[in-house]
């Protein structure tokens, strides 16, 4: 699971739960791997992501190293700062590991990079 | 369009999740007669939705290498073997296991994909999580679509398209009906008669003032 797909994700179809976003990372294996940087990409689909919950995600999985915690003006012509964004958006993979929703506390686990969200008829809304 | 390399699968794996035919290739067809509008809105993010073996999202990962393609399955089996099919051919991507699209965020993706299992059924064979929900759609071949078309308002970016595969026996005109009550117009892309089956592929989108 890259961050980039970390920042869509949510357990709000959780029964009693209301946003259910951002999930907590727990991760207990990652890897970095290399990945073609493209600039306009990553400065075309920054405005569509929540950069706060990205910054947060890279912070505790310890992927966070020189990434501002806000978006200064102007990023997309900053290449220093989109090839870091491009590094935690794209290349940061965790492969094992659980998301935790922080209202009910309901564990996701993450199994070779693949999130497992499904829930029993139990829990959905 | 180039059609995605397979040669990394292990034909085994088929008994477990879907293996591309007709139909996947008619999305594909569909995805490439809509290439030059689909390119003068360069997608940042495209969603496929049940994705199986992961051959229509790889292949439009590979005419778009600047959009960030996600994929999501119930079957496991099915999210392994996409991820490796869009690595093997190289195109960025993720897979989530979930029910359909909604453990996503609100207004997101700028497409979504979606064939469905259309085959009409009794309701007590569609809803598994193995081989059998790729094909089993209950009633008019329709239970899973219908689910489905009530995310599409919340998940689909404002001026995103959705493209939808669906045969005669799934009633097509009441799904453009279902869908136009959610404020969506609609366009037939491509329809092709295979043996028996009448496949078509729409798609629909809003009007942004």
């Amino acid at each position: 699971m890259k961050l980039i797909t970390h920042n869509m994700l949510t357990s709000k179809c959780l029964k009693g739960v209301v946003t259910g976003y951002p999930l907590a990372i727990n991760a207990t294996d990652i890897k970095v791997k290399e990945v073609d940087f493209n600039p306009e990409f990553i400065s075309r689909v920054i405005p569509k992501l929540d950069w706060e919950v990205l910054w947060v995600a890279a912070d505790s999985i310890g992927h966070s190293d020189g990434l501002p915690r806000s978006l200064e003006n102007k990023y997309d012509e900053n290449e220093e700062f989109l090839k870091k964004a491009h590094k935690v958006l794209l290349e940061v993979e965790v492969e094992e590991g659980h998301l935790t929703c922080p209202e009910s506390g309901r564990q996701f686990p993450i199994s070779k990079g693949i999130p497992n969200m499904l829930l029993n008829e139990a829990e959905v809304q | 369009m180039e059609t995605p390399h397979q040669n990394h699968i292990d034909k085994a794996d088929f008994d477990h999740v879907y293996e591309p035919a007709e139909d996947s290739f008619l999305l594909i067809d569909a995805i490439e007669k809509d290439l030059e509008n689909l390119r003068s809105r360069n997608p940042a993010l495209c969603l496929e939705v049940g994705s199986g073996s992961g051959v229509v999202v790889t292949a439009f990962g590979m005419a778009f290498p600047s959009t960030f393609c996600i994929s999501t399955d119930i079957n496991f089996r099915a999210c392994i073997m996409s991820k490796k099919t869009a690595e093997y051919n190289k195109v960025i991507f993720d897979s989530v296991r979930m029910d359909l699209a909604s453990s996503f965020a609100d207004n997101i993706f700028d497409i979504i994909i979606f064939n469905p299992p259309y085959v009409v059924t009794d309701s007590e064979e569609c809803g598994g999580d193995d081989i059998t929900a790729s094909w089993a759609g209950g009633v008019k071949g329709r239970e899973v679509t219908d689910r489905l078309l009530e995310m599409i308002p919340k998940k689909l970016a404002k001026d995103g398209t959705f493209y939808l595969l669906l045969i005669e026996e799934n009633i097509p005109d009441e799904v453009i009906n279902i869908m136009s009550n959610h404020g969506f117009r609609y366009k037939t892309v491509v329809r092709r008669k295979v043996r028996n089956e009448q496949q078509i592929v729409l798609k629909f989108y809003r009007i942004i003032y």
